[in-house]
């Protein structure tokens, strides 16, 4: 199975997860994140967001960050789903799934990745308020949560 | 030498998607951006180097000291906001 998928359709947790450990009776934890599009932004209502990327550069990006993920946490398999395009308040954006054979590296590594994907993948998010479209400015938080692991970051 | 350069989100909309530069061998990144913001109007505004730009030499981050070869791929764009 593909470890990275950059896709503009849905996609399903259960079906995922199921598929990452079905070729592994050694799993016994699975750690997973998704994100969602938020309503607000920014002090602003947010309708909904497009969401662009760097065909290419974005999937070399990730599949590099989940070889560093599997060299520094007892790791089993890792999956990285990113949609793209234009997306809903609700809808699901992002996916990381990790297993391992016990929580505490599953939880870690998941965190890893999505700290990682934050600030180095190149993604970007325009979203739609009231007052126009809008290009979403990047935190300095997500620097820090990177930083947390020794990776300097000046994305932000 | 010749080098094809990339821009995404906010810089697309201000510069097209994508432009050949033609370049003196020995170049690096900083030459080009020097370059680009050479020309004025909206290069020398969105590329301004008190703005917040990344770049990407191949498809990989890097910065402006990277030298470029003919026909490298390089890429401009804000910091990154996905996840």
């Amino acid at each position: 199975m593909a470890r990275v998928s950059i896709q503009t359709a849905d996609f399903d947790l259960s079906a995922e997860i199921a598929a990452l450990r079905a070729a592994d009776p050694g799993v016994g934890a699975v750690a997973s994140f998704v994100g969602t599009v938020r309503d607000r932004n920014e002090g602003s209502a947010v309708s909904d967001m497009e969401l662009e990327h760097y065909p290419g550069m974005t999937e070399r990006a990730i599949e590099a960050m989940i070889d560093q993920a599997l060299q520094r946490f007892d790791i089993k398999a890792a999956r990285v789903v990113h949609r793209v395009g234009p997306l809903r308040v609700g809808e699901q954006i992002v996916l990381v799934a990790v297993t391992s054979a016990h929580r505490g590296q599953a939880f870690q590594a998941c965190e890893f990745l999505m700290d990682y994907l934050k600030t180095q993948a190149p993604f970007w998010k325009k979203e739609t308020t009231p007052e126009g479209a809008r290009w979403v400015d990047a935190r300095v938080a997500d620097d820090a949560a990177l930083a947390r692991w020794g990776i300097q970051a000046s994305n932000a | 030498m010749k080098v094809q350069v990339r821009y995404f989100a906010a810089l697309r909309e201000s510069l097209g998607a994508a432009e050949t530069v033609e370049l003196p061998a020995g170049s690096t990144l900083g030459t080009l951006r020097d370059a680009l913001l050479a020309r004025g109007g909206r290069h020398a505004e969105v590329l301004a180097r008190g703005r917040a730009v990344r770049c990407a030499l191949d498809q990989a981050m890097s910065d402006e000291t990277a030298t470029l070869r003919d026909g490298a791929e390089v890429a401009f764009f804000p910091p990154v906001t996905g996840g």
